[in-house]
């Protein structure tokens, strides 16, 4: 197994965000995780990402137990993320947010400085590869939703990520590009990279996902192959008017 | 802006768009270098810099001489060197108003190390005979004064998270309180003969060559930090995760920049700025006083707000602090020449800031 979780829960306070969640990922899986709000989805991303670290059990990677407490940290495993705020800096451009706190760099020495050249080059073979019009020394205060995402995701392809860890990638963008997000998503899946989407979008999930997890009230409530459920029986874990599959 | 009119190529109906190749829009830039020359605040406030001069020089000789030139590159250049440190800690968000304070500080420990005697404070456990210093100790000594109320300002905004506000506005009280302490609040000015050398750092020319023109040492090192800022800023790694902190430090704290770090540099930065300011106005006016730098906080801060600087965080230049600085002294000198009484000038200085940061907000309107 790439990725396992083991009877992991997180309390905020009196709040049990995420309560004895087992889950096991293996490589090359696309799972399509789903709940409602504040069912626990996001904080099980951020346990993984290595926002904070669980509050009791334990995560395995590569059969290794980790311990995050730092995102860097998560990323130094192969664990990317693309958040649903996108996390980008509006007042830098698209190449700069694209290499924010891994810049490409040139030296002399000891005498470093970045590589503008380098990093606009490298960011536009990026979007040309996701086949997005972004143009990298755009600022992204000037960019529309889609360009954004791209940006966002094109981060993930800076590394040989092993996770890519997508936190509702389709929620914010035109329908035109939902379907080329969706195309990326299944072309990081046939490059060999585990890719768990959490969406709120049914179809979105039906059309990538091989396996789908559903969460409620931070439980969760099924896991199994998206060809022996359906949309409706999905909606009936997420309202609580199915109690588990 | 118009938007649409700036993007031919988004423009195309959808099918057409197909047929675009990739490569040919990313290389598009948003905007031509033209118009974020004529888009910048500093841009404007050279063009008002120098129809000032202009105006001045018409109807004022007195304002083109030799040494009114010296004299305001000098005055300013004090003021220029802290506005460059508070440059990079207004690109985060934050802001510094300690630096006045730490100004009276540094100048007092440097001045102290010069002293002659030994301070009166300290002759109980420091032998008067062991009170021997050079120039360079005092220099260092004064540096260090500054390193380490930027060191105390920034752990506690980036790991106590404390507002920046509410901590220099604190460290301007306590700074200058610590200064008038180890002053014995006495101007010192006995100094020993070893700090001939000091005061020729600050109140030297030409860093001690023979050109054919006058440039005072304070102005020509604010010259070399002015280039030096805006390389850094532009080049360095650190310069980009300033600005990436101050654009988003939430996202900048994702990706992996080192948030917390990089803000306590800038805070140790902006308070190595004023110590070097106080050593040098110390050098140049050959004694050092407690009340150095009084309300200079708000005249470093005009400065870099007035060049462009975003006080919400992600924007300022280098060229921004020194231009802004170059306004507020220019017009100071202007309305000296002009016979108006020195105490209006605060009105001026005060109404140049809101009128920068009102720029600002029409721009940013217009960006959205």
């Amino acid at each position: 197994m790439l990725l396992e979780l083991r009877k992991v829960s997180k309390s905020f306070g009196a709040i049990k965000a995420v309560s004895d969640v087992d889950l096991q990922v293996g490589r090359g899986e696309l799972v399509g995780l789903m709940g409602d709000n504040g069912a626990g989805k996001s904080t099980m991303i951020k346990l993984i990402a290595g926002n904070f670290p669980p509050s009791s059990g334990e995560i395995v990677i590569d059969d290794e137990v980790v311990h995050f407490h730092k995102p860097v940290e998560a990323r130094g495993k192969g664990i990317e993320v693309v958040y649903q705020d996108l996390a980008l800096c509006n007042n830098l451009t698209a190449a700069a947010n694209l290499f924010l706190g891994r810049e490409l760099k040139s030296s002399i020495g000891p005498i470093r400085w970045l590589n503008h050249a380098a990093m606009n080059r490298r960011a536009g073979e990026l979007f040309g590869e996701l086949k997005s019009e972004t143009r990298p020394r755009d600022l992204v205060r000037q960019m529309s939703g889609g360009q954004r995402q791209a940006v966002a995701i094109a981060r993930t392809r800076l590394t040989d990520a092993k996770i890519v860890l997508m936190d509702e990638p389709t929620a914010a963008i035109s329908v035109r590009q939902v379907a080329e997000v969706l195309d990326l998503i299944r072309r990081l899946k046939d490059s060999g990279i585990t890719v768990v989407l959490i969406s709120h979008r049914m179809p979105d999930v039906f059309a990538v996902c091989e396996r789908v997890v559903v969460m409620r009230r931070g439980r969760k409530v099924a896991d199994k192959p998206i060809t022996d459920s359906s949309p409706e029986e999905v909606t009936g874990l997420i309202t609580g008017a199915i109690h588990s599959a | 802006m118009n938007d649409t009119a700036e993007r031919p190529n988004r423009a195309k109906p959808e099918l057409e768009q197909e047929h675009v190749s990739i490569q040919s829009v990313l290389d598009v830039q948003e905007k031509s270098a033209y118009q974020r020359f004529i888009g910048n605040q500093s841009f404007w406030v050279t063009v008002a810099l120098v129809a000032i001069c202009l105006g001045m020089v018409w109807v004022e000789p007195r304002f083109a001489t030799e040494d009114n030139f010296y004299n305001i590159t000098r005055n300013f250049a004090f003021i220029g060197i802290m506005a460059l440190g508070m440059t990079p800690v207004i690109i985060t968000g934050g802001i510094d108003l300690s630096v006045g304070s730490v100004m009276g500080l540094a100048a007092i420990v440097a001045g102290s190390v010069l002293l002659a005697e030994t301070p009166a404070w300290m002759a109980g456990w420091w032998p008067e005979a062991a009170w021997a210093h050079s120039w360079w100790m005092a220099v260092i000594a004064g540096l260090a004064a500054g390193a380490v109320v930027g060191f105390i300002n920034g752990v506690l905004i980036a790991y106590v998270g404390l507002p920046p506000f509410v901590v220099t506005l604190g460290m301007l009280a306590a700074a200058r309180a610590v200064g008038v302490i180890l002053s014995g609040n006495r101007m010192l000015y006995d100094f020993i003969p070893d700090a001939d050398t000091f005061k020729i750092i600050g109140g030297g020319q030409n860093f001690g060559f023979d050109l054919p023109f006058r440039l005072s040492n304070p102005f020509l090192i604010m010259i070399v930090l002015t280039i030096g800022l805006a390389v850094v800023l532009r080049m360095a790694t650190w310069g980009r995760h300033i600005y990436a902190i101050g654009g988003n430090e939430h996202a900048a704290n994702l990706t992996g920049v080192p948030v917390k770090r990089v803000k306590v540099q800038a805070y140790v930065l902006c308070s190595l700025s004023a110590a070097l300011a106080a050593i040098l106005s110390v050098g140049w006016s050959g004694s050092a006083n407690n009340s150095l730098g009084a309300t200079y906080e708000l005249l470093a801060i005009a400065s870099v707000v007035i060049g462009g600087a975003n006080l919400m965080g992600g924007e300022g230049t280098a060229y921004g602090a020194f231009v802004g600085a170059a306004l507020i002294f220019v017009i100071r000198n202007s309305l000296l020449m002009a016979g108006v009484d020195s105490n209006w000038q605060g009105i001026f200085v005060g109404a140049f800031i809101v009128l920068a940061v009102l720029l600002e907000r029409i721009r940013g309107r217009r960006r959205e």
